[in-house]
């Protein structure tokens, strides 16, 4: 088990927390390919899944979307677009983007579609308008399920962030990438534990969004 | 795109989607076997369900490459370096599909069984597995097509343990787009391919489903598909 033993030296020393190379500009790179992937994913997921919900249209399209963007071969894509734009940053996004799209649509569109009949019946009754409908009510239902998606795609797209590397991006990936080729397996463990840690801090983030925007009455029934 | 290429190849193109579908599908296969009984024990002893879900969540989120690469020391360069890590991936779908799946049965259907004497295995076998089918499917869809596409990434340690990553990598670095889209488009067919095969098998297994006019079962089964998902 010397390998983890090692890891904890690679951790601590010190020249290991410096410069471009170091923990917290790989680190910061890493977090910034994540939350724009993650806002991309959402700007398209989120809207695209609350009017098919509404309207009760599409549900088979959303699934064979998220279906088919789940089967693209994340590194393969992203060497796709890196062999023609190469150090563009942008082709990561959308890579990960479409890594973390299919959660968030599958569970904005499903969040919908359960919201309380007797809620959204109620609302057409007062003389809310279809978009009010859709914002005041089915929109607040649905938050727990759509705060789900969105956890489990930063949680995809934080652990595959580390491809970034494969293509001379940096991110943490690249202790795993330089480890492997230079053979220095502590480094790669490094790489490895950040990634867990931070995808885990993710995880925690989100929930805690998650408590403050769901409304109370539907965290109880959830 | 130099489809000439591609026709020159058919033979490589085959036996990696061969080497594809072989590593991503016996992953499954083995997440399911470890799943079902995680699951069952998950349903019947609910206080188990959260450590064991907290750990299959952590394990999915170690970067596929970097376990390979921890692993290499403990197992060499062999098949199982590739499909130890995407067993363990799969696990976070499965093992909540099959707990969604069986808690999912509805109360009175259990205690029907049950008054018609069928004891616990029974009960198990016939009555509530059954009706877990299209939560299970749901989930060895989710698995099965994310199992098929990351198999690529293990062409980053060896040209045969990456199944259709081969052309990726080899493309990548001859800097010849045509080989990393033969590999992409070949890998989405076969997940495609896998995914088609998996909703066929669950049709013909829940010919109940589509026939039911409660839209009730349909509700609570989207609802457990959503989750898997």
């Amino acid at each position: 088990m010397s390998i983890f033993t090692d890891f904890w030296g690679w951790f601590t020393t010190g020249a290991n927390w410096h410069g471009s190379d170091g923990i917290p500009a790989r680190l910061s790179e890493h977090v910034q390919y994540c939350l724009l992937a993650l806002a991309l994913a959402s700007a398209v997921g989120i809207p695209i899944g609350l009017l098919t919900g509404h309207f009760r249209r599409g549900g088979l399209a959303v699934t064979a979307l998220s279906t088919a963007a789940r089967a693209l071969p994340t590194l393969g894509i992203l060497y796709v677009l890196a062999s023609y734009q190469p150090l563009a940053v942008f082709p990561v996004i959308l890579v990960l983007a479409a890594l973390g799209l299919p959660s968030i649509l599958v569970n904005t569109y499903t969040g919908v579609v359960q919201a309380d009949p007797d809620a959204v019946d109620a609302a057409r009754g007062m003389g809310m308008r279809p978009s009010q409908v859709l914002l005041r009510v089915e929109l607040p239902s649905a938050l727990p399920l759509i705060w789900l998606g969105i956890r489990l795609a930063a949680f995809q797209v934080v652990s595959t962030a580390t491809i970034a590397a494969f293509v001379s991006l940096g991110g943490l990936g690249n202790y795993i990438r330089f480890g492997l080729a230079t053979r220095d397996y502590p480094q790669v463990v490094g790489g490895a534990v950040l990634t867990v840690v931070l995808a885990l801090l993710s995880l925690l983030v989100v929930s805690l969004a998650a408590r403050l925007t769901v409304s109370k009455g539907i965290r109880a029934r959830s | 795109m130099d489809w000439g290429w591609v026709s020159d190849h058919l033979d490589l193109v085959g036996h990696y989607t061969g080497r594809n579908a072989y590593l991503g599908l016996i992953a499954v296969a083995f997440g399911f076997l470890v799943s079902l009984p995680l699951g069952l024990l998950c349903a019947r002893y609910r206080w188990l369900y959260a450590p064991i879900s907290a750990l299959a969540t952590a394990l999915y989120a170690i970067p596929s490459l970097a376990f390979f690469v921890v692993l290499l020391d403990f197992t060499g360069l062999q098949d199982r370096t590739i499909i130890i890590p995407l067993t363990l991936y799969t696990l976070s779908v499965l093992v909540p599909a099959v707990v969604d799946g069986l808690t999912n049965v509805p109360e009175h259907v259990r205690q029907a069984a049950t008054a018609m004497g069928f004891g616990p295995l029974r009960r198990l076998l016939q009555v509530e597995l059954p009706l877990s089918i299209p939560v299970l499917i749901a989930g060895l869809r989710v698995a099965t097509v994310s199992s098929i596409s990351l198999v690529s990434v293990g062409s980053l340690l060896g040209d045969s343990f990456g199944g259709l990553g081969y052309f990726f990598t080899r493309g990548y670095q001859i800097d010849y787009p045509t080989e990393i889209w033969t590999g992409v488009i070949a890998v989405v067919v076969l997940a495609l391919a896998a995914d088609l095969v998996l909703v066929a098998v669950g049709r013909l297994l829940t010919p109940w489903v589509r026939r039911s006019p409660r839209t009730v079962i349909r509700r609570r089964t989207a609802r457990a598909q959503a989750r898997a998902a």
